[in-house]
C-alpha cells in the first residue's frame, strides 16, 4: 500500500462511477427504513445489495460481488420477502411501520457511521491500492483464503456450524428437555 | 481454441452484433421452441398438436403472440401496480443476460475481425448464471405477490421455495466441474474437455472419455435433475399446478404481452440451463466423437450447428420428461432437494477432492485424514441412528397403548365415533340400497 496518492481532479470514470453508485447505496439504504410499505422496503434492501456489488466489480472484485448478488441479493433477501409473505404482506401503505425506538436507533445509526468514517478516513487516508484485472477471481481470493487466512476461515465455519444446529435444535419441537 | 485472454479485444460494433444475433436467436428459439415442444409432446400422446396456423402448425406461436400483443391488457384492481408491471421484465431480463457467456464456438474471422463465437467471458462466468437465476426468482415472487390473489401468492412463494432449493444444489454439482476444470469461466471449460487424458494402471494406459457428463457422472445426474427443478418443468411444476393453484404465480397476468414475457422468461430459463448443461458436461461447442475425428470439426463455423444440435437434443429430453412422467407432491420435492441432492452432491464433491489431492501430492496424509472423517461421521451417525430407534419405539409403544385405552371407550379420544360394528360390515345390506345398472 502507501503509493503515491493519485490527483482527485479531475476523477476518473471508475471514481465517478463508484461514488454514484455509493451514492445509490446509502439513498437506497435510507428508503429501506423511511418507506410506508412493507415489501417495498425489501426490494430497496435489494437495489442497495445491488449497488454495493456494483463497487465491488468496480474495484476488480469480480467474485465478491457475484457472490454478493447470489447470496444477499438471492438468497437472504428472498427469505426476508418469504417471511413478509408468509405472515404479513398487504400491498399499499402501513400505518403502524415506525418503531417506538426512532430516535434512539437513529442516534445509534449515525454515530457508528460517524466511528465508521472517522476511522476509515483517519487510518486509510493516504493508503492507496493499484487496481489489477484479474486480481478479484476466484483463484487469488481462494489461495489467500485458504493459505493466509485459513485460521478466522475455520473459526468462523464452525461459529457458523454452531448457530445452524442450534436453530435446529430450537425449532424442533420432537426433541425433548432431558 | 479461445482463452480468457482472447475476450474483452472487440470493437463495439462487433459486440453489438453478438448481442443482436443471441437475442434474434433465442426469441426465435422460443417461437419454434414452443412449436417443437407442443408437435413432440403430442406424437408422443398420440395426437396431431398444432396443424393449422402456416405449414406443419409452425406459425402456430407466431400467430399466439400477435394474438396476445392484440388482446386488451387488463389491470386487475387493487394491485401493486409498478411491481406487476416490472416483474415479468425482472424475469426475463436475467435469463436472457445469462446467455452472453454461453460459448458457441471458436475464434472465428467475422468481418475481417478474428473474435471467439460468445458475447463475453469472465473468470467468474459459471458464478454470473447462478446469480442471474437468483434475480429471476424475484420477477416470480413479485408477479406472485403485486397481482394480490391467493392462487399467486401461493404460487409464488412455492416457486421461490423451490427455485432456492435446487439452486444449492445446482451450485454444489458444478464444483466438481471446477474441480476437474481448474476454472470458472466458460471458454476455458469447454477447452478443458477437448481432450480426456490418460489413466496410468501400471503400465496400461487408458484414454479417459473428455465429456465432464461422463468423467462426473453423479454431479451430472444430480445437474439434470436441478435443472427440471430450477426451471420449474414437469416432473416439478408445482408452482403452476393447475389442479391446485388455477395458474400459479402468473394466474393474473390473463392474456397480454406481460404473460408473453412470461412465458418467454420460462423458456429462456429452459435454453439457458441447457445451454448450461452443455458447456459443463457436453463437451460444449465441440464435436461428439464420431465427427471430432474429422479435422475441420471444431474449426470455423461448424461449432455453431454441434451445439444447435446438443441443444435441441437437451431440449428434446425436457419434452420427453415432460411427456413421461406426473408431478411430485411439494413434500416429496423439497425432500429430494434437501434430503438426497445436497448430502449426495458434498459426499461426492469430498470424494472428487480427495482424489484429486491423491493425485497431486501428499497422497499418505489426505488419506489418513478422510479415514479419520469418514470414521468420524460414522461414529456420529451409529450415535444417532440408535438414539432415533429409541425415540421410535417409545412412540410405537405410546400410540399402542393409546389403542388400547381407546378400544374400550372410543368416546375417550375426544372426537365423536360412529359406531364400530354396524352390519354392513359383515356383509349384511339393506334392501334399501340399489346396484348400479340396475335401474
Amino acid at each position: 500500500m502507501n503509493f503515491a496518492s493519485p490527483a482527485f481532479w479531475p476523477p476518473t470514470t471508475q471514481e465517478i462511477v463508484f461514488l454514484l453508485l455509493g451514492v445509490i447505496a446509502v439513498g437506497s439504504a435510507v428508503l429501506v427504513v423511511t418507506t410506508r410499505q412493507l415489501v417495498h422496503a425489501a426490494l430497496w434492501l435489494v437495489v442497495s445489495f445491488g449497488a454495493l456489488a456494483g463497487g465491488y466489480l468496480v474495484l476488480t472484485a469480480e467474485f465478491v460481488a457475484w457472490v454478493q448478488i447470489l447470496i444477499y441479493v438471492g438468497a437472504i433477501v428472498v427469505l426476508l420477502l418469504f417471511g413478509i409473505m408468509l405472515t404479513r404482506a398487504p400491498i399499499g401503505r402501513s400505518a403502524d411501520l415506525d418503531s417506538g425506538n426512532q430516535i434512539a436507533a437513529l442516534v445509534v445509526g449515525v454515530a457508528t457511521a460517524g466511528v465508521l468514517v472517522s476511522v476509515l478516513v483517519a487510518g486509510f487516508r493516504h493508503a492507496y491500492m493499484p487496481l489489477t484485472p484479474g486480481a478479484g477471481a476466484a483463484k487469488p481470493l481462494g489461495s489467500s483464503i485458504f493459505r493466509t487466512w485459513v485460521l478466522p476461515f475455520e473459526a468462523l465455519s464452525v461459529l457458523l456450524l454452531a448457530a445452524l444446529i442450534g436453530a435446529i435444535v430450537l425449532s424442533r419441537t420432537d426433541i425433548r428437555g432431558r | 481454441m479461445p482463452s480468457l485472454n482472447d475476450f474483452g479485444h472487440d470493437p463495439l460494433w462487433i459486440s453489438i452484433i453478438k448481442a443482436v444475433v443471441i437475442f434474434v436467436f433465442l426469441v426465435l428459439a422460443v417461437l419454434f421452441g414452443v412449436w417443437t415442444e407442443r408437435k413432440l409432446i403430442s406424437r408422443m400422446q398420440h395426437r396431431y398438436g398444432p396443424n393449422r396456423a402456416g405449414k406443419f402448425g409452425l406459425l402456430q406461436s407466431v400467430a399466439d403472440g400477435l394474438k396476445m400483443g392484440l388482446k386488451e391488457d387488463l389491470t386487475p384492481s387493487g394491485v401493486d401496480k409498478v411491481l406487476y408491471l416490472v416483474a415479468p421484465l425482472i424475469l426475463v431480463v436475467p435469463a436472457f443476460i445469462s446467455y452472453s457467456i454461453i460459448p458457441f464456438g471458436p475464434v472465428v474471422s467475422m468481418f475481417g475481425v478474428k473474435t471467439p463465437l460468445q458475447l463475453t467471458d469472465l473468470p467468474v462466468a459459471v458464478l454470473l448464471v447462478l446469480a442471474m437465476a437468483s434475480l429471476g426468482v424475484y420477477g416470480i415472487v413479485l408477479a406472485g405477490w403485486a397481482s394480490r390473489s391467493p392462487y399467486a401468492i401461493l404460487g409464488g412463494l412455492r416457486s421461490t421455495a423451490q427455485v432456492i432449493s435446487y439452486e444449492i444444489a445446482m451450485g454444489l454439482s458444478f464444483v466438481a466441474v471446477f474441480l476437474y476444470a481448474g476454472t470458472l469461466s466458460t471458454s476455458e471449460i469447454v477447452a478443458k474437455q477437448a481432450g480426456g487424458g490418460t489413466l496410468d494402471i501400471g503400465s496400461l494406459t487408458i484414454p479417459m472419455p473428455s465429456w465432464y457428463a461422463i468423467q462426473l457422472i453423479p454431479s451430472f445426474l444430480i445437474y439434470v435433475l436441478t435443472m427440471l427443478g430450477e426451471t420449474n418443468r414437469v416432473p416439478f411444476d408445482l408452482p403452476e399446478g393447475e389442479g391446485e393453484l388455477v395458474a400459479g404465480f402468473h394466474t393474473e397476468y390473463s392474456s397480454s404481452l406481460k404473460f408473453a414475457l412470461i412465458m418467454m422468461a420460462e423458456y429462456v430459463n429452459v435454453f439457458v440451463v441447457s445451454g448450461l448443461s452443455i458447456t459443463l458436461f457436453l463437451g460444449g461447442w465441440r464435436a461428439p466423437w464420431p465427427i471430432s475425428l474429422w479435422d475441420g470439426a471444431n474449426h470455423g463455423w461448424w461449432p455453431l450447428l454441434w451445439f444447435f444440435i446438443k441443444l435441441v437434443i437437451v431440449f428434446g429430453f425436457f419434452v420427453w420428461v415432460r411427456a413421461a412422467l406426473p408431478r411430485v407432491r411439494y413434500d416429496q420435492l423439497m425432500a429430494l432437494g434437501w434430503k438426497v441432492l445436497i448430502p449426495l452432491n458434498l459426499v461426492w464433491i469430498l470424494l472428487v477432492a480427495t482424489f484429486r489431492a491423491l493425485r497431486v501430492d501428499k497422497g499418505p496424509v489426505v488419506f489418513t485424514m478422510l479415514a479419520i472423517i469418514v470414521i468420524g461421521a460414522l461414529a456420529v451417525y451409529f450415535y444417532f441412528d440408535t438414539a432415533n430407534q429409541r425415540r421410535r419405539e417409545a412412540r410405537a409403544q405410546e400410540i399402542q397403548q393409546d389403542f388400547e385405552t381407546l378400544a374400550d371407550a372410543p368416546a375417550l379420544g375426544g372426537f365423536p365415533v360412529p359406531p364400530l360394528d354396524l352390519p354392513h360390515y359383515h356383509g349384511v345390506h339393506s334392501s334399501k340400497e340399489v346396484t348400479s345398472g340396475s335401474n
